[in-house]
């Protein structure tokens, strides 16, 4: 059996596996002599099919996925039964049978552990043990209720005369079937409910259930065969009891199976710190001894193989090494993905063997009627039960997701397939109502629950990450509520937790985390932290320099004393505004004044910080995974060392740019109207130029931010670790990331004075300014270029309010008619080049050059230089938003 | 010891208890058998040291912030009728309750009497307004980079707007 499995398809594992064995030539034939060419097709069959068929799987998968538009619409399961149909039913009309089809044996030892160990490994434990009273209710309560009815309801029907006499079944075949057909299945499960985004916790009950609830369907399944099997009248009472224990062994073995997997795994890793790469070896070898293991023991192995996944993960992920991580987590998702894809395919094919199944309206119609009705009811009963204890109840919307999302998959299909026909007659049948409940389930209400979903108005996910603020509360009402349960005497769930997480922080850490892993935790953290902030703290200090000495006076405008106290935030976004303004002026218009403070204070922090290594959060996705971690250090700690050397390169050789000076003023001159609504400019030539500009952006980018936040969302969530995030303020970040990505340009070029020169350049600004470029394109026409040592003019007599004059200066000639005009055809002028090469220093780059050489003071030049600063700090922003953010907008750009 | 707790409160205190906490007669009497046991020194009140002998409460990072909550201002001895006043903040927040009373005072489950409670927690010398020192304490306890990405934005200056 197991043989004809692998033959027919297993995982390139097992194909590996069996390789060598079939290599040996039969010893027994007297070698015919050298031969210059052989075709060796059946030593190679048996791999050689099983690798075809991932590849045609995977390269579905690929031309289902360049179509946004249809795989928004219709879940990939869908798409694949359906492909899996066609190709079925190419496999007929050609070989005359119908071959490659789901085999048990190939599903559930090859198939369904990859799958279900990365649904297990990045379960959020949290949520998981959160809600683990509703998802045992569900997967205990919930599957038997559902056997029962269904089973007893499908027995009622036939003794009503509705299904067909030839379908020879009594009670306890239907029951057979009931048990076997109510079960959720978590591949079906996963592959749609991972499209749909729907609330955390709506989808880990769903999702906690079908995992759950493979004890109860194998004890079900199990019990309910060798009833049939001795035949009903030889059941004695015993033996229900029996079945009724079996639950029990069943479930809980499986559970301590994986725990005992888990443990060992932990500390197997803990050990491998000189031979790094079998760490993720181990994590697959042991999970999936688990899986082995439980299933051998014919305890839940699905129930092993979840709960060895949640259970070594903290462990694991403290002890092995970062690429090690990485590894474990592509390679899981490649496999689980790879599994998926094969089974929905498999089970289309299947689907084609009309030899197998047995046709029955009756019985089919009735099946899908029952399992519908009962699953609602089921949960609309147990939800009730449920909310009188829960603090949070499942409202009525919930309870209809709940209802429909009760999916039916490959498990019960391969469990159906697994019945004996001498045993159980109506087989055919099952077969047959079988494959139509999982087509059902999986294409009609796959199909439609995403609508659904809709129409209800479901609570979606939300990807944001929690802020510190939401964890450092969210840590504190949890020992606040074990506090009062501790008080009240109450064991309950708080109380539980917080004694599990004193013990495993007294004993299952040190035993199972290495030393080193606490040491990079505590110390190295420590330490790497003070040293930032003292970075941080020297920064603010230095702000708060450059704004007396600028004197740039501002209403509002803070002394350096008050910085502890209350306006750090101004001086600083008075100080890197200077620098590149362009995204607060962005904000400005958009966002409330705290806002605009938390981005200020994002790009300090970001500025003055590397991102620290990332752990991988738990995700549900198996299909995406952000990108690399390590990679976008790299790229920071890159980009941060260029800043420096830039920097320094700018102090060396700041003659050369001098004549990058005027941006700055008219950048402050604009930022005095955002953000410190100060009145004085008004008069001054640029300023309603730039609020007009200011006001088309705004609405370009929202639109550009819903987009963004799309195509990104399932890179933002992976991302762990300590991010500044300013909330509400993704465009800034991107903005910032943009500039980074340019900033790396090694030698600065010296470019024609423009004081949108640094702002046109920055892709973000021309992909926002999609709009706004586009009137401008035509002005350029109109507006003769002199306008622009016009406009430049402008800015240096705004200047000279705020530094020396320029040395480099254009002669004045007359002021632009209108500013606004004058602005505008800048964009034009840079937008073809390409962005290296329109690299510019920073205007306050220039400026601080010349101020350097005006004053041999200390101070002034590092206070000069802060703008500089202040303008790259954005690179270091949460990597996986603003990358991909950045190229679309690029693009936009260049599309302009 | 519960059937020496049960009698030992009056029925109209119980009564008076239900009608201000909106416990019910079983959770108060439990309730009451556990602050009788709590009670060490047998007169009808908790002190602070009664409630550090909590064995987890004692080494719960926030566990004299909670004792604290328990005490109002200037006392150090608590009586049942104010420890189930303290504990009435916990129970889940009711629909139904709010259209039962309206004229009554707001129930102590109310949504801004758990944030007025829970800003108390915090602010530890209750000038109504939340330190950034205080915020740092609460940190205590907290996972390691929690703190000091915390810290980190505590010295720079922010208080808790960003965050």
């Amino acid at each position: 059996m197991l043989r004809a499995a692998l033959s027919l398809l297993a995982l390139p594992l097992a194909g590996a596996a069996e390789e060598p064995t079939q290599k040996p030539e039969s010893p027994g034939e007297p070698p015919p002599g050298l031969e210059l060419f052989r075709w060796q097709w059946h030593e190679v069959e048996a791999p050689y099919l099983v690798a075809l068929w991932i590849l045609v799987a995977s390269l579905a998968k690929i031309v289902f996925h360049l179509s946004r538009k249809v795989t928004s619409l219709v879940p990939e399961s869908c798409l694949l039964i359906l492909l899996g149909l066609v190709l079925g039913g190419i496999v007929l009309a050609v070989a005359k049978k119908a071959e490659y089809q789901l085999e048990p044996g190939t599903f559930f030892l090859f198939l369904l552990p990859p799958i279900v160990l990365d649904s297990g490994y990045f379960m959020p434990s949290r949520l998981f043990f959160d809600n683990l009273g509703a998802i045992l209710t569900y997967a205990v309560v919930g599957t038997l209720w559902n056997a029962f009815t269904t089973g007893a309801a499908l027995w009622g029907l036939q003794q009503a005369g509705l299904v067909a006499p030839r379908v020879q079944a009594g009670l306890l075949d239907f029951l057979l079937f009931g048990s076997l057909i109510s079960a959720v299945d978590p591949v079906a499960v996963l592959a749609v409910f991972e499209e749909v985004h729907v609330n955390e916790t709506l989808f880990i009950i769903v999702f906690g259930e079908s995992l759950l609830n493979d004890a109860v369907t194998v004890v079900l399944y199990k019990v309910c065969n060798s009833f049939v099997e001795m035949g009903s009248a030889n059941v004695q009472a015993t033996d229900y009891l029996k079945g009724v224990a079996s639950l029990f062994v069943v479930s809980l073995g499986g559970a301590a199976v994986g725990l005992v997997f888990a443990f060992l795994l932990a500390l197997t890793t803990r050990f491998t710190k000189r031979v790094r790469i079998i760490e993720p070896l181990l994590v697959f070898l042991l999970a999936y001894a688990a899986y082995l293991t439980a299933e051998m023991a014919s305890l839940s192995a699905i129930l092993a193989v979840t709960m060895c996944g949640l259970g070594c993960k903290k462990y694991v992920e403290a002890n092995i090494s970062h690429k090690s991580r990485t590894t474990v987590k592509y390679t899981m998702k490649t496999l689980a993905s790879c599994a998926e894809t094969v089974i929905f395919m498999l089970l289309g094919i299947s689907a084609v063997d009309s030899s197998k199944w047995a046709w029955d309206s009756g019985l089919v119609l009735g099946t899908l009627i029952f399992i519908l009705f009962f699953r609602a009811l089921g949960v609309v009963l147990q939800t009730w039960v449920l909310n009188q204890f829960r603090l949070v109840p499942l409202d009525k919307i919930d309870q209809v997701v709940m209802s429909y999302g009760g999916l039916r998959g490959a498990v019960a299909f391969a469990l159906v397939i697994l019945l004996d026909r001498t045993k159980v007659p109506a087989k055919d049948y099952f077969v047959a109502t079988t494959i139509v409940v999982v087509f059902f389930t999986v294409i009609v209400q796959g199909l439609t629950i995403k609508p659904l979903v809709k129409w209800l108005k479901v609570k979606r996910s939300e990807h944001h990450k929690p802020t510190l603020n939401q964890e450092l509360h969210e840590h504190t009402f949890d020992h606040i509520l074990a506090a009062v349960e501790d008080v009240v005497g109450h064991h309950g769930y708080h109380y539980w937790r917080d004694r599990w997480e004193q013990f495993d922080k007294k004993y299952l850490s040190q035993l199972l985390m290495r030393r080193s892993a606490y040491r990079i935790r505590d110390q190295i953290w420590d330490v790497y932290y003070r040293l930032n902030i003292r970075d941080a703290i020297s920064f603010v200090d230095q702000g708060g320099h450059v704004l007396s000495s600028t004197g740039l006076t501002l209403p509002s405008m803070p002394s350096r004393n008050s910085v502890a106290e209350t306006s750090v935030t101004n001086l600083l976004r008075r100080e890197s505004g200077s620098g590149a303004c362009l995204d607060l002026q962005v904000i400005d218009t958009v966002r409330s004044g705290r806002d605009r403070e938390d981005a200020v204070m994002h790009h300090l922090l970001c500025g003055g910080l590397y991102k620290p290594r990332r752990r991988y959060k738990a995700s549900c996705s198996r299909h995406f995974i952000s990108e690399d971690a390590q990679e976008r250090q790299d790229k920071e700690v890159f980009q941060q060392n260029m800043k420096r050397r830039l920097e320094s390169f700018k102090s060396t050789k700041h003659n050369i740019c001098f004549t990058k000076s005027k941006p700055r003023p008219r950048k402050t001159g604009r930022r005095k109207d955002g953000v410190a609504n100060a009145e004085a400019t008004n008069g001054k030539p640029g300023d309603l130029g730039f609020q007009d500009t200011a006001a088309v952006i705004l609405t370009v980018e929202s639109e550009e931010e819903e987009e963004e936040s799309d195509s990104s969302e399932t890179e933002k969530e992976d991302d762990e670790g300590i991010i500044f995030v300013a909330r509400a303020t993704s465009e800034v970040l991107q903005e910032g990331k943009v500039s980074g990505n340019l900033e790396v340009c090694p030698s600065p070029r010296i470019i024609p004075p423009s004081p949108t020169c640094a702002e046109k350049e920055l892709p973000w600004k021309s992909g926002q300014g999609d709009l706004a470029v586009y009137v401008s394109s035509e002005t350029t026409k109109i507006v003769p270029v002199d306008m622009q040592t016009g406009w430049n003019q402008s800015i240096s007599s705004l200047e000279s309010l705020a530094s020396p004059p320029c040395n480099q200066a254009p002669i004045l000639t007359c002021l632009p008619p209108h500013p606004r005009g004058a602005e505008e055809p800048q964009a034009p002028l840079h937008l073809p080049s390409d962005p290296r090469p329109s690299f510019a220093f920073p205007p306050s780059l220039a400026k601080a050059g010349r101020s350097r050489s005006e004053s041999s003071a200390d101070l002034p030049q590092q206070q000069e230089l802060q703008p500089l600063m202040g303008h790259k700090d954005h690179i270091h922003l949460s990597p996986g938003t603003a990358t991909s953010h950045w190229c679309i907008q690029f693009n936009r750009g260049s599309r302009l | 010891m519960g059937s020496r707790a049960s009698t030992l409160l009056r029925d109209e205190e119980l009564e008076e208890i239900k009608k201000e906490t909106g416990f019910s007669h079983s959770q108060i009497t439990r309730l009451y058998s556990r602050f009788t046991s709590l009670d060490k020194g047998e007169n009808g009140t908790l002190s602070r040291e009664d409630f550090q002998r909590i064995p987890e409460l004692a080494i719960n990072p926030l566990g004299d912030r909670i004792i604290n909550a328990f005490f109002p201002e200037g006392e150090d001895q608590v009586n049942f009728r104010g420890f189930m006043r303290t504990l009435a903040h916990f129970r889940p927040i009711e629909d139904n309750e709010k259209s039962k009373d309206v004229n009554g005072p707001e129930p102590l489950n109310s949504r801004s009497n758990k944030l007025h409670f829970a800003f108390r927690l915090y602010d530890l010398d209750k000038d109504e307004k939340i330190s950034r020192d205080e915020l740092l304490q609460v940190c205590r306890g907290a996972p390691g980079e929690l703190v000091l990405g915390l810290c980190l934005l505590i010295i720079v200056g922010r208080n808790c707007s960003f965050l």
